[in-house]
């Protein structure tokens, strides 16, 4: 069964973000939402990952889902080395050391956020959403920060997560989206309303 | 380790400027009864620590005042949480703890002196002081945990032990440090307040009263002097403890 919005509202105060939005989520591969700041795509995001609750309308998961997400910032536990961040949401140590290995951090996962570069802080938040075994992953500009070399480490995790489950990217470089083979929603007006299209 | 043993010298050179001074000054004023010499103090120190009733009075003092110290961290504790999470419980209850924070130690002392019997009062007194502090602090802690933190639990559906021991315990824990290692003061120095008010027996506080009475000036420096060594080293051992359960949970 696959993820749906059905019909759903949405809005900060006055600002209406969405109005009768539908949606059916593919039941895999990666959809991006593509779109200028402020097109409602992190709130989008935010109303998935069961942050915001829709005002009209409901969305619709299979039961007993999991999600797991990148957010804007890395959000990590300054207290919590890499390994413990990583595993926050996944008991299998041995796929996290995997993809501690995979993303070339295996010196440091005993290391506090702090000890650590912000482009290592940002691939310790996307292994911690990948390590956990999701029915949805949530990305919200996940490559921030990286450089192409990091970049190209991540991807294939990403591709290979996305045989799987739906996998919903965030950003505003066309590029990422192609490098995922994503299928591209463009988002370009508030509010949101009516069917969301692919282009 | 240079680093520490150049703090050690600096240390003890002031140590040493400063009984100097004191000893000089003694000399000057040549009266022991208005400020006795280190020297004699020690003396005096020396003789105390060879009787039963001094440590018996430091027993019993401890015991008092870290009981009050003990159940004000729980209670302050516990009302933190409480009132972090019930609004109608934080109203109802801060106008009570702020009157109790701003109200002189003497006024409570002496409205517990009427009211509770005077072995007690020490420990009562060490409660009501250190409860606001604890309670303030740690609903600070509470306020001030990272709303995102809070929804990467949410999303990654942690549960409430989880985010309880990950999120919420690790952000409320400086401030309940600095409450318990402020509190530890607070509470030693109104507990001794108490004693030397309401003189309960076998107690610091009367024992330094009585050599008030008796103008045995060396005596009340000698206790004083105890006091002041006991609070280091109380706030030194929940110093070493803190440390300890930071090295073993890390």
């Amino acid at each position: 069964m696959s993820i749906t919005l059905k019909n759903v509202s949405f809005a900060y105060g006055a600002t209406r973000i969405c109005e009768n939005l539908r949606w059916d989520l593919p039941e895999a591969g990666v959809v991006c939402l593509w779109g200028p700041s402020g097109c409602g795509k992190t709130t989008l995001l935010s109303l998935l990952a069961e942050l915001e609750k829709p005002q009209n309308g409901v969305i619709k998961y299979p039961s007993a889902h999991k999600v797991s997400m990148v957010f804007q910032e890395d959000r990590l536990l300054p207290w919590l080395t890499v390994q413990q961040n990583a595993a926050l949401a996944c008991n299998n140590a041995t796929r996290v050391d995997a993809l501690i290995n995979a993303v070339g951090l295996a010196d440091y996962a005993d290391s506090l956020p702090d000890a650590i570069s912000g482009g290592q802080q940002r691939r310790v938040a996307l292994i911690r959403a990948l390590a956990a075994d999701s029915d949805l992953l949530l990305l919200d500009e996940p490559f921030t920060g990286l450089d192409e070399e990091t970049k190209a480490l991540v991807l294939p995790l990403i591709r290979e997560a996305a045989q799987s489950r739906p996998v919903v990217l965030v950003t505003h470089i066309a590029e990422e989206a192609e490098a995922l083979n994503a299928t591209i929603i463009p988002l370009d007006r508030l509010p949101l309303t009516g069917n969301l299209t692919t282009r | 380790m240079q680093n520490k043993v150049n703090k050690l010298l600096v240390g003890a050179a002031v140590a040493v400027f400063w009984i100097t001074v004191w000893a000089l000054l003694s000399g000057r004023i040549g009266e022991e009864i208005l400020l006795p010499s280190p020297a004699k103090v020690l003396e005096t120190l020396w003789t105390m620590w060879g009787t039963a009733v001094f440590w018996r009075s430091v027993a019993l003092s401890l015991l008092r005042i870290l009981g009050g110290y003990i159940a004000a961290v729980l209670v302050g504790t516990l009302l933190a949480v409480l009132t972090t999470h019930c609004r109608p419980i934080h109203v109802l209850l801060s106008p009570l703890l702020h009157i109790v924070r701003a109200a002189p130690v003497a006024s409570f002392i002496i409205l517990a002196y009427v009211w509770i019997c005077v072995q007690i009062l020490p420990a009562f007194i060490a409660f009501l002081m250190v409860v606001p502090l604890v309670w303030a602090n740690v609903c600070e802690g509470i306020e001030n945990t990272d709303k995102k933190l809070l929804e990467v639990a949410r999303v990654f559906r942690l549960g409430h032990r989880k985010t309880l021991s990950l999120i919420h315990l690790p952000s409320v824990r400086p401030y309940f440090i600095a409450a318990c290692t402020t509190g530890l003061g607070f509470a030693w120095k109104s507990g001794i307040a108490a004693e030397v008010i309401c003189n309960p027996a076998n107690s610091i506080g009367k024992q330094l009263y009585s050599a008030k009475a008796y103008l045995e000036t060396p005596e009340v420096f000698a206790w004083t002097v105890t006091v002041v060594l006991l609070s280091v080293l109380l706030e030194r051992v929940l110093l070493y403890a803190v440390k300890r359960r930071k090295a073993v949970s890390v």
